[in-house]
């Protein structure tokens, strides 16, 4: 089979053993079959037990191998590795805590996920059935719901990484709009003044790096445009 | 070593839908509850479900619990229990409306009501023709599903301990099972937890195959847990090859590809389920299908220069059906398969996709074992739900869209047994026996301290291609036989895997040793169950089990209507009835399966 050697520089640190993070340089044989940077890092902890980093579903939908790629964000299953320049320099997200290697403590990230009161909320009484929605009415919550919290967004914002206890986040934004925009929640009002705040909504200054990174191909500058909106429409 | 020990009213292990599920009825009953999982909720393999959840809510055709329920024991090849697949198709309308109301941002009709479209081995009036019966939002049902049970449940403040690997079942002397001790893998350290409900909902094993849809995560450990614990495992030789995974990638392409249209497709461009299938074509049951599939393959009607894949095709499908439907589809055949679904078929294979068997419970979601001449007495304080679990309701072969509707009916209704259990005072804190926490203990010590053992990856890799190689989408004798042994082999490695790491913090190279003790467990489940199953049924196909007048597709129903239980001390099996007996109506009669 052919195969192809590729170089690597990683990020480690393991707080048991590491004063310091330092970078690792580590060449690998790749076969024909290793396309994807998850398959290479696989490889990689395969020669190297103790090279730490988190994964799962290897096909982009559940958000657990966000990390540094070269300088920019994204999932290591869904980037080609002969896309990227050498050697292939990998680190954890930035602005967040590290707690080993690639791994970062994420607390914050979820608590501002959690703050925007992620659920729906309806007070009528159920309805026996389905509660009723039109297919236009529904495609308002396109391009909001696919969110899989890999927080690539929110961790190359400028904003985020100064205020990640204030500012939401472009993460936690997009899913506070993806409520508003349910016609099922009847707690707008409440959802804008939870964000009614100079830290919470208005840190964002339309950097669009969120967009730039979204491996989902998302659009969080955008969404909180449209609250910032009704935020200034409700203020007049 | 001391170990802390945390008390809660339930434990749930694993936070995929079942967990999930089960975690709002307990939270909203005002119980407290502890969800361990080895990773964040939204991280579970839920996530990666596709297709659809299936409900008889007739949206867009008349439709029946009753037809549903044939349509599952046929697929069941009739191994499937008919009470809990009566319970499971006549509750599904209930838990799928639930959903709705949590938020579930399920795709729309122009009258308003949920979207649903037809699925493989759905059918209408007993078999006639497919029906519209997957209820889905595009084709990212599990993800759409899986975050609006975890914000229910940050709706209902239930406590997780995210990023917690649940290591082994505690039980007492009587057999009654008082929680589990779990690994904090932040820190490394070992925690009890001491519950008087503890229900697992821990996923499947898919990873025990080489080639799989599976997520890396899915290591069978609700499995490994319950086997050591001395919990039978039931059907543990029927495994479901998806028919469609990405031939090289292994990532699956939802069986709603079909359901909207699509073709498979030979290297002649011929559409071969026809001769296959002629009444259901390209939605023929799954097993079906993927025997299909490698027919084709191995009759040198394969594509591609190795011959070794079909095709998808889906070019006749309007670009915008593609786009609103099968979004996710056309993002995956870009990015792992290099072709645009628009303009080119999607080269697939059958892969290795669900578990049917499981940790036996009963439609109630308690775990259930032979007892003193019974076989099936629940287990005091054990519960279960969702792939690890075996209810049965899928039997021999599952029906897709069929795994999101049993992980929410038996999430709930393991919630609802246990709340149940718990508000009658049937259930104390039980004293933790002294050896509560001696196996975990001596497993982290064996790994701690092991020197010239075997590598975890690369007996874990041995232990992958012989279940790829012994027990595939057809079986052989002579390699069911040899299967055995060699995974024997690969187990006694097992005993011995060693790990360089040994560092407290996030030690992943230690999680994988411990994950390859649960795999381990389903693997040697699967072959020797498998070996001693001399009929064909369902998943299970063997050449010595020959499609013939007196046995139709090699099934041997004088002698093999029954549940297999496998135990882990003595490596050995027992069988237990099945119950073709529904809760109200006419049981369906065994017969020749054909789509």
């Amino acid at each position: 089979m052919e195969t192809r050697t590729v170089q690597f520089r990683i990020y480690r640190y393991d707080p048991d053993k590491d004063a310091k993070p330092w970078m690792q340089d580590i060449a690998l044989e790749l076969e024909s079959t290793d396309r994807k940077l998850l398959d290479a890092i696989v490889k990689l902890k395969a020669k190297d037990d103790s090279i730490a980093f988190r994964r799962s579903c290897r096909e982009g939908v559940c958000g657990s191998d966000a990390m540094n790629i070269n300088g920019k964000n994204g999932l290591a299953c869904l980037t080609d590795v002969d896309d990227l320049k050498q050697p292939i320099v990998l680190r954890p997200l930035p602005g967040l805590p590290v707690i080993r290697d690639l791994i970062v403590d994420m607390t914050q990230f979820f608590n501002q996920y959690h703050s925007i009161k992620p659920y729906l909320v309806n007070h009528d009484p159920l309805p026996e059935r389905e509660r009723l929605q039109s297919p236009e009415d529904r495609d308002e919550l396109d391009g909001l719901y696919e969110c899989i919290l890999c927080a690539c967004c929110s961790t190359a914002c400028p904003s985020f990484w100064w205020n990640p206890d204030k500012f939401v986040g472009p993460a936690g934004l997009l899913a506070a709009y993806r409520f508003i925009a349910d016609t099922r929640d009847q707690t707008t009002s409440e959802r804008l003044d939870n964000l009614e705040d100079p830290y919470r909504l208005f840190r964002c200054h339309t950097i669009m790096n969120c967009v730039d990174v979204c491996p989902k191909g998302l659009n969080p500058t955008k969404a909180i445009g449209k609250i910032k909106d009704m935020m200034m429409r409700r203020a007049v | 070593m001391a170990v802390a020990v945390r008390k809660f009213d339930a434990v749930i292990v694993g936070a995929g839908g079942a967990g999930l599920r089960a975690a709002i009825q307990l939270s909203e009953a005002g119980l407290r509850t502890a969800v361990i999982s080895k990773v964040f909720p939204t991280r579970s393999h839920t996530v990666a479900a596709q297709g659809g959840v299936a409900a008889s809510l007739g949206n867009s055709e008349e439709d029946h619990w009753h037809w549903h329920m044939y349509d599952t024991v046929k697929g069941s090849d009739w191994l499937g229990d008919q009470d809990a697949i009566e319970f499971m198709c006549r509750k599904a309308n209930e838990v799928v409306i639930e959903l709705e109301h949590y938020g579930m941002p399920f795709d729309r009709l122009d009258n308003g009501r949920i979207y649903q479209r037809p699925f493989g081995g759905h059918m209408s009036n007993f078999g006639e023709k497919p029906v519209a019966r997957s209820c889905a939002a595009a084709d990212r049902t599990g993800h759409a599903m899986l975050h609006a049970l975890y914000q229910r449940n940050i709706k209902a403040n239930t406590h997780f301990f995210t990023e917690w690997m649940a290591l082994d079942l505690i039980r007492d002397e009587d057999g009654d099972v008082l929680g589990v001790t779990a690994l904090e893998m932040e820190t490394g350290e070992v925690v009890a937890f001491h519950a008087r409900a503890t229900i697992f909902a821990t996923g499947g094993a898919g990873r025990i195959y080489h080639s799989s849809t599976n997520a890396f995560i899915n290591t069978g450990d609700g499995l490994g847990m319950a086997a050591r614990a001395g919990i039978p495992l039931e059907d543990m030789e029927f495994w479901q090859f998806h028919p469609t995974g990405v031939a090289g990638a292994g990532v699956l392409i939802t069986e709603g590809v079909r359901g909207e249209g699509g073709i498979l497709r030979n290297a002649q461009g011929e559409r071969f389920m026809e001769r296959y299938a002629p009444n259901a074509k390209d939605l023929a049951s799954r097993d079906v299908v993927s025997r299909a599939m490698v027919t084709e393959i191995n009759e040198g009607r394969g594509c591609g220069p190795n011959k070794d894949f079909v095709l998808l095709d889906i070019t006749h499908l309007k670009p915008e059906t593609i786009m609103k439907r099968l979004p996710g589809i056309h993002e995956i055949s870009l990015r792992f398969a290099g072709v645009d679904p628009i303009r080119a078929p999607i080269p697939v294979v059958p892969t290795c996709h669900f578990q049917m068997g499981g940790i036996p419970i009963n439609y109630r979601g308690q775990v259930v074992a032979p007892k003193s001449g019974s076989p099936e007495v629940p287990v005091p304080g054990f519960y279960a739900a969702g792939e690890c679990s075996c209810s049965s309701v899928h039997g021999a072969n599952r029906l897709g869209t069929n795994s999101l509707l049993e992980l929410l009916v038996f999430g709930k209704s393991a919630g609802e047994t246990a709340v149940n259990d718990l508000r009658m005072g049937r259930r104390e804190h039980k004293p933790l026996p002294k050896e509560a926490i001696d196996r975990t203990l001596a497993r982290l010590s064996r790994l701690e301290n092991q020197k010239d053992g075997a590598d975890v990856h690369e007996t874990r890799l041995a232990m992958q291609r012989v279940m790829q190689k012994h027990a595939g989408v057809f079986r052989f004798k002579d390699l069911l036989e040899e299967g055995v042994t060699e995974i024997m082999k690969v187990a006694d490695q097992v005993k011995m895997a060693q790990i360089n790491d040994k560092s407290r913090v996030f030690n992943t190279a230690r999680i994988e040793a411990l994950e390859l003790d649960n795999l381990i467990e389903v693997a040697k489940a699967t072959m020797v169950s498998a070996e001693a199953r001399k009929e064909s049924r369902g998943a299970h196909v063997r050449d010595d089990a020959p499609d013939t007048p007196e046995h139709p597709d090699g099934r041997d129903d004088d002698n093999w209507i029954k549940h297999t239980l496998w135990y882990s001390e003595g490596n050995r099996l027992d069988y237990k009835p099945v119950h073709l007996d529904p809760l109200t109506v006419e049981s369906f009669p065994p017969k020749k399966r054909s789509y």
